[in-house]
């Protein structure tokens, strides 16, 4: 039995959750966003979906850091790839992606240098045993990595690496979300909060949604009861008319989250623009690097030139990630666009919503 | 791309721990926590352990839905008898 995972897979107390969710259930229908691709994944992986009353919706939303990073991001990699001497080094996820004219992947196979890296201080081991190249490493994802890569740019700086840099597209939730109900397009009755972005940042960063948008919220693990349990609390809100900001993971999250991380982050990153797949450039919503740290800032280290990013043709990847669209609802989708050959990014990652519902849709 | 998994710290050297999930062994950065030590169960992401697992915390609402799943099951039970 492996702790802190089998109990939270108990189909016992997944059925008797969802029988009280039925319970509480109101008449009128209730849209519920899960913000994070981990979620998505629970959801279809232990057929979720199926366990719910018809008129509860869950609906995918912009939490897969590798989905909303745009091609110019991408297309700057890939030119910094082109580079003399440099190696590119990657989470997995992002080497696949395609950007306007090409990928990772594919500029590897032309005899690009880049790697595959578990964590960013493999990349700062790689240039400690490399040092006649430039090593750059990819920095995406939410407030879960940016303090680990905030620590690897710490640890390249005490063993006074000069050849070690991060091209940062780090983002952070909130403003993301806020953003997504500003635009008006998808009309919510509750959040799904991320549950490892939490377990950095504390609960406090989702009052405004419950106070000024009337949003209740719950911070969720990734287990199926995590999932249920989760669920109840938001249906429950919503019954009584309440919209707060609940914590269904606390083995995980304290309310104030891991003060020490958020500390390592801040002291490297600070806010700046950034621009989302399919929700456009939002305010304050990413991460560069400060100016003390500019020696690691692959931005300001390698000046290159690339065409103006553009997106293939049909792909609807952006709505899928404003809620407004589901896979199915791409002409793309399995016919086209593959796992095997994906034309857009919500087909590479595991966590991508149309590889999701392309790999459990027999369970759905 | 935030998954992170519960894993067990097996030893500690400086700041990184050697890190157990069904008998699969990892490592794991010790810098973002103060107080971890052998034995904790640790939230490991790309290579750091991001948060220590509260055990009482846990196990608090678990044991809430099981009594719940407990009661409804014998109820069931009745009801078919």
């Amino acid at each position: 039995m492996v702790k802190y995972i089998d109990e939270y897979r108990d189909p016992q107390i997944s059925n008797s959750i969802a029988q009280s969710i039925k319970k509480i259930m109101p008449d009128s229908a209730i849209n519920l966003m899960e913000v994070c691709g981990g979620h998505t994944i629970t959801i279809f992986k232990y057929g979720i979906r199926k366990l719910l009353p018809d008129n509860l919706n869950l609906i995918s939303g912009p939490g897969c850091p590798v989905c909303v990073t745009s091609n110019d991001f991408i297309d700057r990699a890939i030119a910094i790839s082109h580079l003399d001497d440099v190696i590119i080094t990657t989470f997995g996820d992002m080497i696949r992606v395609p950007g306007s004219d090409s990928s990772l992947s594919k500029e590897k196979a032309s005899g690009a240098d880049i790697r595959i890296c578990y964590s960013p201080m493999d990349a700062v081991d790689i240039a400690e045993n490399s040092p006649d190249s430039e090593i750059v490493f990819l920095g995406i994802g939410f407030e879960t990595t940016a303090p680990l890569v905030a620590a690897s740019i710490l640890a390249a700086k005490s063993k006074s690496l000069n050849n070690f840099s991060v091209l940062s597209s780090h983002k952070t939730m909130p403003q993301a979300m806020k953003a997504l109900l500003d635009s008006g397009d998808i009309a919510l009755n509750g959040f799904i909060c991320p549950g490892h972005v939490s377990t950095i940042t504390g609960i406090g960063m989702y009052e405004f949604l419950a106070k000024d948008y009337k949003m209740p919220c719950v911070v969720s693990g990734f287990e199926p009861v995590d999932m249920l349990e989760t669920i109840f609390m938001l249906v429950k809100q919503i019954a009584e008319g309440r919209s707060e900001v609940e914590n269904q993971y606390v083995r995980s999250v304290k309310p104030e989250g891991n003060t020490k991380a958020v500390k390592l982050m801040n002291e490297v990153f600070e806010p700046t623009d950034m621009p989302w797949r399919g929700l456009g450039v939002i305010t304050g919503s990413g991460l560069k690097i400060k100016e003390k740290y500019q020696d690691f800032d692959a931005y300001k280290k390698f000046q290159v030139d690339f065409p103006e990013p553009k997106e293939f043709p049909g792909c609807i990847c952006g709505d899928i990630m404003r809620g407004v669209k589901v896979p199915t609802q791409c002409k793309l989708f399995k016919k086209v666009c593959t796992p095997e050959d994906p034309k857009g990014a919500c087909m590479v990652s595991d966590e991508g919503t149309c590889a999701t519902y392309l790999k459990y849709a027999s369970l759905d | 791309m935030c998954l992170a998994i519960p894993m067990r710290i097996k030893s500690i050297e400086n700041n990184k721990a050697t890190v157990e999930v069904g008998g699969v062994e990892y490592q794991a950065y010790l810098d973002l926590l103060s107080d971890a030590e052998i034995g904790d169960y640790v939230i490991v992401h790309a290579g750091f352990a991001i948060e220590k697992l509260d055990e009482e915390a846990a196990l608090e609402s678990l044991e809430i839905w099981r009594e719940i799943a407990e009661f409804s099951e014998k109820r069931q039970g009745r009801k078919r008898n």
